[in-house]
């Protein structure tokens, strides 16, 4: 492969302009959209909406632990606002943002499908997401919740007199969204592959995706008819969790971890996928280990759902469980590893080049890793007792859900805003919000691990006056993070109006979305295109792609 | 949109685009079909896990209260249990001949079979409002209203009333999933009336029929765990 092939591909214009945006307009053409391209511009809006909420209650936490005295909020308001943080970021921001927006957009091109495999019920679970997201800001603007996130009882079903019924009504809709979108990429993957796309010749994308959704499809629901439990007991009065007549407030715990575990596997592994996407698309190679990141992608699915306890080892579980849970937690990091080590290897010797979504994939990689190696930590029995509760336990999720999980998507968002847009991005501001949220975050969090190692607790707004230096580093990166996270909605939105026209394939990259225009055509493809390169193929795939006269 | 050059080949319908129920992201029927179905059977497994986990959960406290949960089931009437069964099954049954005509082109016979799965299905649905009725009479509503205390053994009345909050959270969930059952039953039997299904395209009362077998089965394991677990 010659760089005069990629050449080629970059910058040729694409033949027909009628596209996906442009055959229709007005606000209903859009609100009863059944276009997989336009649900997920619906579910990118929406989310990144969401995304500024829940960060705004992250700031406004950072700001009041500025100092040690609780002088900026009040411990009932901070309760209130770390509780939003979490189920706003959880379960309208992290869950669905991978999924329904990227997800969405790319998943059924990648397969060379028209649309998901059932459109109307897509459109349902944007509407579902949305009414869960109005409850949602409903309970922000009628007084809050203050159970945390994790909404333990007996504290949610008696004792909190906040809008726990209707956050959790939320949290029950929106669970459904995520479900209807599991189901639709599931049937998709199976029954509509373009002709010659076989399982293994599937992007590493799909292979994620397919094990999110399997692990949505059979989590989620156990969340779901926890929560009903829960409103029923709230609404009761009694209820299966409830200590007086006889129920298990830590059999609560165990079907809420159940789904729960799982859903930080939700989160990430939609992550991976775009990883995938990344390395294969900035290294100019097939994904070294290809079929072994694959199966990864299933075995994390899979030990998922044996691990959920290890939230529990403070809770009154036997030891005997306990060991066995904390030995099931550590299997997860093989999988995991597998995945890193094979993109980095996918790295070794290629020639790389460093645009902005392959600074996002080296973030990420660092990030996750040290995210998942203090997970491993957290697995092991004695050092969990130690530090539970603590700043080290919130610092190692954030490097999962934000060093992971947001690097990836803000990766992924600019990877493919060429071909979502028809527009390119500008590299350089792109490059420095990079750089700016790679250094924010590490200031913000880094210095938590440290600041809860040495025994700062989790969830109070006032502590001793030793932590303040690394509370007030910490603050100062929240800082530098928010202006890395305003700086993409600024230049993306110009880039819309004034960003350069991008070709159908501004990365020379191998995919089936690189094979139509940018922004695609309203059924995707001019028509059904055939698969005869086997994944990240670059020579087969340029040939193809000249052969067949779409470039 | 004078800029905007138009690719002939978008505007011309696409040959296969014959039949009327063929959406426009499938290739032929048969791939609509097939994604139908599975679209089902994913769904049914997700049910699966929704019901699974308050299974668990009687599971696990049927172990710690064995003579609440004997006492429990002893104030539910078998008798009108087994009579429901046996409705619920027979509804299963003019489902599966529901589909079967449906496939053969029986148009009026779809209709009635349908009729008769809405018919039977609802008699199970106010059975069971009877037998609600009869519970909160007896005070065994769990929550403000339960006034009912175990005559041999008060000790037992809390586990009885956790019993309870689980005979109506299942019962109720498992009766929300017949009332929606019910309403896609009125949907189709209007569809099949207009003619719609034929051999080439049932596959709407198929998956409904997956679906309503689906909560049969949920209250073939409901009967003997709530009514016969003595």
């Amino acid at each position: 492969m010659t760089s005069q092939t990629l050449h080629d591909v970059r910058f040729s214009e694409p033949p027909r302009t009628r596209n996906y945006l442009n055959v229709d307009y007005g606000v209903f053409s859009w609100l009863l959209t059944r276009d997989h391209k336009r649900i997920g511009i619906l579910y990118l809006i929406s989310v990144t909406t969401m995304f500024f909420v829940g960060g705004f209650f992250a700031f406004m936490m950072r700001l009041e632990l500025l100092t040690p005295e609780g002088d900026l909020l009040t411990s009932d308001t901070y309760n209130k606002f770390f509780t939003l943080h979490g189920i706003v970021m959880i379960f309208f921001f992290l869950i669905p943002a991978i999924p329904g927006a990227l997800g969405n957009f790319i998943l059924p091109i990648m397969l060379g499908a028209k649309d998901l495999a059932f459109p109307r019920i897509n459109l349902l679970s944007w509407y579902l997401y949305t009414i869960g997201a109005i409850f949602g800001v409903y309970v922000i603007v009628t007084g809050g919740v203050d159970t945390g996130w994790t909404f333990y009882t007996p504290f949610s079903t008696q004792y909190s007199n906040t809008k726990v019924f209707a956050t959790t009504l939320g949290a029950f809709i929106t669970g459904f969204s995520s479900i209807l979108t599991g189901l639709n990429f599931i049937v998709t993957t199976h029954r509509m592959r373009a002709p010659g796309l076989t399982w293994f010749r599937l992007p590493l994308f799909v292979w994620s995706m397919y094990a999110t959704s399997v692990i949505i499809m059979l989590a989620t629901p156990v969340l779901a008819i926890t929560l009903v439990l829960l409103m029923v007991e709230r609404t009761l009065g009694v209820g299966i969790f409830d200590p007086t007549i006889g129920g298990d407030p830590v059999l609560y715990q165990h079907l809420f971890w159940f789904y729960s575990h799982p859903a930080v596997y939700i989160m990430i592994l939609p992550a991976m996928a775009v990883i995938s996407e990344c390395v294969a698309a900035f290294t100019r190679k097939r994904v070294f280990g290809y079929t072994f990141v694959a199966y990864s992608s299933l075995a994390i699915a899979f030990l998922s759902f044996l691990v959920w306890a290890h939230h529990l080892f403070v809770a009154g579980i036997s030891l005997y469980s306990a060991m066995i849970f904390s030995f099931a937690s550590m299997l997860v990091a093989v999988p995991s590893a597998i995945k890193i080590f094979n993109w980095t290897a996918t790295m070794y010797h290629a020639s790389v080049s460093w645009q902005t979504p392959m600074l996002y994939v080296m973030g990420f990689i660092g990030l996750f890793t040290i995210g998942g190696v203090t997970g491993l930590f957290l697995g092991a029995l004695g050092i969990d007792v130690h530090v539970h509760d603590t700043y080290f336990v919130v610092s190692h999720f954030h490097y999962i859900m934000v060093g992971g999980t947001v690097m990836a998507y803000l990766a992924g968002i600019h990877y493919w805003w060429p071909k979502i847009t028809g527009r390119m991005y500008p590299e350089w501001w792109a490059r420095l919000s990079a750089l700016l949220v790679f250094v924010g975050f590490n200031l913000t969090f880094f210095p938590q691990f440290i600041v809860g190692y040495v025994g700062m607790p989790r969830r109070y707004h006032a502590y001793a006056p030793e932590f303040q230096v690394l509370n007030v580093l910490s603050t100062a990166g929240a800082t530098v993070l928010a202006v890395g996270y305003l700086l993409p909605m600024i230049y993306l939105i110009w880039s819309l109006f004034y960003g350069r026209k991008a070709g159908s394939n501004p990365w020379g990259a191998v995919g089936l979305e690189w094979a139509t225009t940018s922004p695609p055509p309203l059924e995707n493809f001019h028509e059904t295109p055939v698969v005869t390169w086997e994944a990240y193929d670059y020579p087969a795939f340029l040939k193809a792609m000249r052969e067949t006269q779409h470039v | 949109m004078s800029d905007i050059t138009v690719d002939s080949r978008e505007e011309t319908p696409h040959a296969h685009h014959h039949h009327p129920f063929l959406q426009h992201h499938f290739e032929d029927l048969g791939q609509q079909h097939e994604a139908s179905t599975l679209g089902m059977w994913v769904f049914v497994a997700q049910e699966i896990l929704f019901f699974g986990g308050i299974f668990a959960a009687y599971a696990i406290y049927r172990t710690m209260y064995p003579e609440a949960w004997s006492a429990g089931a002893h104030h539910q009437n078998w008798f009108i249990g087994a009579v429901n069964t046996a409705v619920l099954i027979g509804s299963s049954l003019t489902m599966a001949l529901a589909v079967w005509a449906a496939q053969t082109s029986r148009r009026m016979l779809t209709v009635w079979m349908l009729l008769a799965t809405l018919i039977l299905g609802s008699i199970f649905v106010g059975v069971k409002g009877y037998e609600y009725y009869d519970h909160i009479h007896h005070g065994l509503l769990p929550g403000q209203s339960f006034t009912y205390v175990h005559a041999e053994n008060p000790a037992l009345t809390p586990g009885i009333q956790l019993f309870m909050v689980f005979y109506f959270s299942m019962t109720g969930l498992h009766a929300l999933h017949m009332i929606v059952g019910a309403g896609l039953l009125l949907w189709f039997m209007y569809r099949a009336w207009r003619g719609d299904f034929g051999p080439e395209y049932y596959a709407p009362v198929e998956i409904m029929g997956l679906y309503w077998h689906f909560v049969d089965i949920v209250w073939i394991f409901l009967f003997p765990l709530l009514y016969l677990s003595h």
